[in-house]
């Protein structure tokens, strides 16, 4: 049913219709409203067969979700941030053990300095944990992914994240269609897991390996992340076929045809971005923008595909690597080795700094002459962090 | 596009307008996107939130810096900051007080435009919803100078998200905001 919503609010709408078995989560900004939808649907009977577990830390809520995962009960939790980090050790166990869960990122900065604002620093940090990441573009698509993420996960038995951006879609009320139990129902078949604990038949998950096959599973790992990326298209057009929407897949274009220039990016900014790009269309420019959903499993054949022809990229990135520049365009420049196109990166919005159309629109027309650098932090206060650097280095 | 910032205090329901207003709008089958601005909200501290409204869909997400329209749910802001900040050359300005144009100086902030209400609806939520509480009221008073959302959806908006008794009182209290923003315009017309 469509309705106007706060987006944790669908999410944990979408969520509950996936009708879970387990969910825990330890509240953070901007998370908590999510969870906050769900333990109010589990108290109030809407979930019978879920059960609501208050943990003490993130920790806790992965160990928990490991734990109920391995017994075979469809697992849901929900993070950002500090929260995140200080999950990640169980984090990567739960990938390494090949549990289904699902989790929800409400992407926020990390610090410090402490902030609470939004962008990409607390998923892109978990890059290597082998975890798919998926990221929505708008509430409808967090609804629609959340959905496809359990059957991903569950049908590949790999953990899978669904970030979204904090305040900036948590926060937001928006028209969202909010798929029934039942609809879901025959979208998503019952969780059958490879492996559970049972005590009638008991196994071991999660014993030691040794060096003589240690580099043997997690080469399977990897092999089943790259594999991961045709279910993740598959179950995208199966949803399709389903609700009647073009949401989740590995990316999506949008006006790119003979596009010169094009902007890559992940999450909400791509709203933005289309306004952008149709202003500039408008104005004779020749430029596109690609929706880039998955970022792991990283489609590099789709990637090139779609930015085939095109003279230049723009990677326009919320996180970075410190020292070096953008992360997602390290696997963007791999993805278009040896095609002629020139890529440049821009980071915005760091800690939550409004990314606004006219800073993208004065960043683009200079990008679409190259007369830009190699790597820009977009509206930086550039005196002030020139005198600072001075002074820094005088004292040094 | 039709951009609306909300200005008030923490406490004063601000967030809640601009969702209040998205359903609104959205029961009227137009397209809207209500959200605030993220900050650490404290009782007292200042508070944006905002509202665009359209009949397409809504994809950008930056702030809203230039607003058709300007709720002030606290008039104490007007002095504190820039309120009026890229307001559009014929934008509403709808302001909380029981002050007049002349007393709050706004000749000082803005051109005064006819397309500016001023109501006591702290007063108005006092009398009809016993708690000082201006959020819907002051939609009530959106509704008659705007006339982009009908008061009856402004109402049942007010009706899904409270209980039943604050939800009587709202409603109330919007409706005498809307009734005595009519009244002004008539004077003025």
């Amino acid at each position: 049913m469509l309705r106007q919503v706060e987006g944790s609010k669908a999410v944990a709408d979408a969520v509950a219709a996936c009708q879970p078995e387990v969910i825990c989560a330890y509240p953070i900004s901007p998370q908590t409203h999510i969870v906050e939808g769900l333990s109010q649907l589990v108290k109030d009977g809407t979930l019978p067969n879920c059960e609501f577990i208050n943990v003490e830390s993130e920790f806790a809520a992965m160990s928990v979700a490991i734990g109920s995962s391995a017994t075979g009960a469809r697992t849901y939790t929900a993070t950002a941030s500090q929260g995140l980090l200080y999950m990640v050790e169980a984090v990567y166990n739960a990938s390494g053990l090949g549990l289904p869960i699902v989790m929800t990122v409400a992407n926020r900065a990390i610090g410090g300095p402490i902030n609470i604002w939004n962008d990409h620093s607390d998923s892109m940090s978990q890059r290597d944990s082998g975890w798919l990441q998926l990221y929505a573009e708008n509430n409808q698509e967090a609804v629609d992914l959340h959905i496809q993420a359990f059957r991903i996960a569950e049908e590949m038995s790999m953990p899978v994240m669904v970030c979204m951006d904090g305040f900036i879609l948590t926060h937001a009320y928006e028209q969202v269609d909010i798929p029934t139990t039942d609809e879901v129902k025959a979208f998503l078949p019952p969780f059958v897991p490879r492996q559970h604990l049972d005590p009638a038949e008991p196994v071991s998950i999660g014993a030691m390996v040794g060096p003589e096959s240690f580099m043997e599973v997690k080469y399977l790992a990897h092999q089943r992340m790259i594999d991961s990326a045709a279910k993740v298209q598959e179950v995208a057009k199966d949803f399709e076929a389903h609700f009647g929407r073009k949401t989740g897949g590995l990316l999506r274009s949008y006006r790119t045809e003979g596009a010169e220039t094009i902007v890559l990016a992940l999450g909400s900014i791509i709203g933005t971005l289309k306004d952008v790009i149709d202003e500039l269309q408008l104005d004779g420019k020749s430029i596109g923008v690609v929706g880039l959903t998955s970022f792991r499993p990283f489609p590099y054949e789709s990637v090139a595909a779609a930015l085939k022809g095109a003279k230049r990229v723009i990677i326009l990135e919320k996180a970075f690597s410190t020292g070096t520049g953008g992360i997602v365009t390290q696997d963007v420049a791999r993805a278009i080795e040896g095609m002629g196109i020139k890529d440049f990166t821009v980071i915005a919005g760091l800690g939550g700094r409004p990314i606004t159309i006219s800073s993208l629109r004065n960043y683009l027309t200079n990008a679409m002459a190259e007369n830009i650098d190699r790597l820009t932090f977009l509206d930086l206060e550039i005196d002030t962090v020139e005198v600072e650097i001075n002074k820094e280095r005088a004292q040094r | 596009m039709f951009q609306v910032r909300i200005h008030g205090r923490g406490g004063q329901g601000v967030v809640t307008a601009a969702e209040l207003l998205a359903v609104a709008v959205f029961d009227g089958g137009k397209h809207a996107q209500a959200f605030p601005s993220f900050g650490s909200e404290r009782t007292g501290a200042p508070v944006v939130a905002y509202c665009r409204i359209s009949d397409h869909e809504i994809r950008a997400r930056e702030p809203i810096m230039e607003p058709d329209v300007l709720i002030i749910q606290d008039a104490s802001l007007i002095k504190q900051i820039d309120v009026f900040a890229g307001l559009q050359p014929r934008g509403y300005v709808i302001i909380n007080s029981a002050e007049t144009a002349e007393e709050l100086q706004l000749a000082d902030k803005i051109k005064v435009p006819h397309s500016l209400a001023i109501l006591p609806a702290t007063e108005l939520a006092l009398t009809h919803l016993g708690r000082p509480v201006p959020n819907a009221v002051l939609l009530g008073a959106f509704s008659a100078l705007t006339g982009v959302v009908p008061l009856e959806a402004v109402a049942s908006a007010i009706n899904e998200k409270f209980k039943p008794k604050i939800a009587a009182g709202n409603v109330a209290a919007a409706t005498a905001a809307y009734e005595y923003v009519m009244n002004q315009v008539a004077t003025h017309a």
